[in-house]
């Protein structure tokens, strides 16, 4: 990059001078970049497992009936355990089947709520509505909403994990 | 293609045509490695600017989350403990590359007229540089930092005329707290880089003024800065970097436990650049203490600022400059000699690790746990049980018991032998509950690694102890991790205080220690001797 005016030396010489000089930054750029690409990119080690949180009862939870239930959710945000409140809208399909909504919308992230004359879920934000099995009806919603893996013991719901919906293709 | 871009850009701005300036400086022939060392400590402080930057990124500021942010940093974020050992060591790399290029410039005579301002440009430097280690002491915020900073603001606070408004300034006053906290996190991260930015600025802009100094009597044609000095410099800069790059790999950054204000048996030591000052402090005591701590640091800063005013000989070669380099000798031996002298003085406890090796083994027992071995040898225990290779054989062997009881099965057998074993010829062991739970306690800890040698604990010590537990002292005091705390922590108190103050404390503690809220003890003279004794033999 510099030009050749300069006249130190001979030009082997010169020449071995210039690889040294960029093959050793490069060389430390290199292994700078690494760690801090790194430090910055790779989400931290988790030292908790996902664990089941305890949502509620749904002992009287009505078939076709969605509600939303809020619960205690123990989160490490960063150096921090937490606990916050968070909800999920819990319906029951049938008998013997059940499921938990996040209460989030995959759009953008707004809080949703039950639309009770049409039957559906209703964003207000952007207008998405999802039917009671979570797929997108209408609206600029990508997917079908969020669920929460879930586990029933005697009456009491345990939610662990989130399996994001499916695309609308 | 880029031939375009290039021109383009320098037409607008000057770029390259500032760049080709720069390296193509003219330099004495006679420069080569001896000349590597400032653009060596320039690397190194932009390298500590990156990686303060990159911690910072995970970093919180405050006392208590300092600490917790730091230990995830450390434990949970990729690559995080490379970070923090390249920012940790490369702080003493920073001063081992300061201190060389100094000693090449004063060696070299390089300070001389017309670089005086250079040479004091340096000097702040130098002094920038000490204050960042100073300051980044503090924001781990464990113990060592903690007892390391109440060091440093203390001394501060005894300057002579100005440590009342030193002690404003660092609020310090009331102790180390989250605002002097705040103040050394501002200037570690927003002082002194502006600080050292601007000094290194006019440092630079000073070396190219005069030029780099010749050797005496290098009359040859000048030689260009590229690339026969850059490739020397980047040369000595890689090797920096590799040693670096190897101590953040290899040797973990120390983080110790929490900050804990309370421990007053942790002995500070401060980085190893300052401990040259810190066994100086040793020599000078009472009243002469403000020589140690303020006149010596204060006379060699004012030496070295005026070191060009001192010297004003013309430059000379390097063989006439013996006196130079005699007296740069003497310095470093100086230096040298306190530094080993204060390495060689540190306790291996200090290290808080090796705690439960040194000692004898009674050291890592709890106050119950040696209360109750006063106990097991008063109810002569051993006329019936064996413990190992010694006592009676009337009952079973401790060391040989089928299987661990807990405290409280433990204690019920004690009190009713006949109940919980019926047929046993082990008679009720007379004591009070809390006692037999100390019994207990220590029963317990009997195993065929460290029977003999608590056997063999002084009696003094043992009976100490029960002293200790029969006046709940564990109700305010931690000590070996047991107890509420409420009071300091009991651990070392031995090192901080004589036997003459304790002995007094217990009997009037306010006096001692105003503000203190523990109540007067008035023992029995034997029961306070033993307790004494107790406390000033534990570690
Ligand atoms: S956020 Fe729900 S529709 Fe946009």
């Amino acid at each position: 990059m510099i030009s050749s005016s300069d006249t130190s030396g001979l030009p082997s010489r010169r020449r071995f001078y210039l690889a040294g000089i960029y093959g050793l930054w490069a060389l430390m750029g290199a292994a700078l970049a690494a760690p801090a690409a790194l430090y910055l990119l790779i989400p931290p080690r988790r030292s908790r497992k996902e664990e089941w949180m305890e949502v509620g009862d749904i002992g009287a939870l009505a078939v076709g009936q969605p509600e939303e239930m809020s619960f205690q959710r123990v989160r490490k945000d960063g150096w921090k355990l937490i606990a916050e409140k968070t909800t999920a809208w819990v319906l029951r399909r049938s008998e013997s089947e059940l499921v938990a909504y996040t209460p989030m919308c995959t759009h953008l992230g707004c809080a949703y709520h039950w639309d009770e004359k049409n039957g559906n879920f209703l964003c207000p934000c952007h207008m998405s509505a999802f039917s009671s099995d979570g797929k997108v009806l209408s609206g600029p919603a990508p997917r079908a909403l969020d669920r929460y893996l879930v586990k029933i013991e005697g009456t009491k719901l345990f939610v662990g994990g989130v399996k994001p919906g499916e695309q609308v293709s | 293609m880029v031939r375009r871009i290039l021109d383009w850009l320098d037409h607008r701005t000057g770029l390259e045509t500032a760049v080709k300036e720069f390296m193509l400086e003219e330099i004495p022939a006679s420069s080569g490695w001896p000349q590597v060392f400032g653009s060596m400590a320039m690397f190194f402080f932009l390298l500590q600017a990156v990686t303060g930057l990159l911690l910072s990124f995970n970093y919180a500021p405050t006392p208590g989350e300092a600490y917790k942010s730091l230990r995830y940093i450390m434990a949970e974020v990729t690559g995080g403990r490379i970070i923090r050992g390249l920012h940790h060591w490369g702080a003493s790399m920073m001063i081992v590359v300061v201190a060389l290029h100094m000693a090449q410039v004063a060696i070299w005579g390089a300070y001389k007229k017309p670089r005086e301002a250079t040479w004091m440009a340096g000097v702040a430097l130098l002094l920038i540089t000490l204050g960042f280690g100073l300051t980044g002491y503090l924001l781990p915020w464990d113990n060592r930092a903690y007892w390391g900073t109440v060091v440093a603001t203390q001394i501060a606070a005894k300057s002579p005329g100005i440590g009342d408004y030193l002690t404003r300034l660092l609020a310090s006053a009331d102790g180390i707290g989250v605002v002097t906290f705040a103040r050394f996190y501002a200037m570690h991260v927003m002082l002194l880089p502006a600080a050292m930015a601007g000094t290194i600025l006019l440092h630079v802009v000073l070396v190219r003024r005069h030029g780099v100094t010749p050797a005496p009597g290098d009359t040859a044609p000048k030689k260009k800065f590229y690339p026969g000095q850059v490739f020397q410099d980047t040369v000595a800069i890689f090797v920096g970097f590799c040693i670096l790059m190897t101590l953040a790999i290899t040797v973990q950054a120390p983080l110790e436990k929490l900050a804990d204000p309370t421990d007053i048996s942790y002995i500070p030591r401060p980085e190893w650049y300052f401990l040259w000052l810190f066994q100086m402090l040793k020599l000078f005591e009472g009243p002469m203490e403000v020589v140690g701590t303020h006149i010596i640091p204060g006379l060699a800063v004012g030496l070295l600022i005026l070191l060009p005013f001192i010297d004003r000989k013309k430059v000379a070669r390097l063989s006439d400059r013996k006196m130079a380099m005699a007296v740069l000798l003497l310095v470093a031996t100086g230096l040298g000699g306190l530094t080993t002298a204060a390495i060689r003085s540190t306790p291996p406890s200090a290290s808080g690790m090796s705690a439960e090796l040194d000692g004898a083994a009674w050291q890592s027992l709890e106050p119950s746990e040696l209360a109750g071995l006063s106990h097991f040898r008063k109810q002569n225990c051993m006329t019936c049980h064996a413990v190992g290779s010694q006592g009676g054989k009337l009952g079973p062997d401790l060391l040989q018991m089928p299987r661990k009881r807990s405290i409280g099965e433990l204690v019920e057998f004690f009190r009713n032998p006949q109940q919980s074993r019926p047929g046993t010829n082990m008679p009720p062991v007379a004591l009070a509950s809390r006692q037999l739970n100390d019994l207990a306690a220590f029963v317990l800890k009997l195993d065929a690694a460290s029977a003999e040698a608590l056997l063999e604990t002084p009696k003094v010590v043992a009976e100490g102890a029960v002293v200790y537990q029969d006046n709940r002292c564990n109700m305010c005091h931690v000590l070996n991790g047991a107890g509420k705390k409420l009071g300091p922590s009991l651990n070392g108190v031995g090192r901080k205080r004589t036997r003459a103050w304790l002995l007094e404390h217990f009997v009037n503690p306010q006096k001692l220690s105003p503000g203190s809220t523990m109540p007067p003890y008035r023992l029995p003279d034997r029961d306070l001797a033993s307790l004494t004794d107790y406390l000033m033999a534990l570690e």
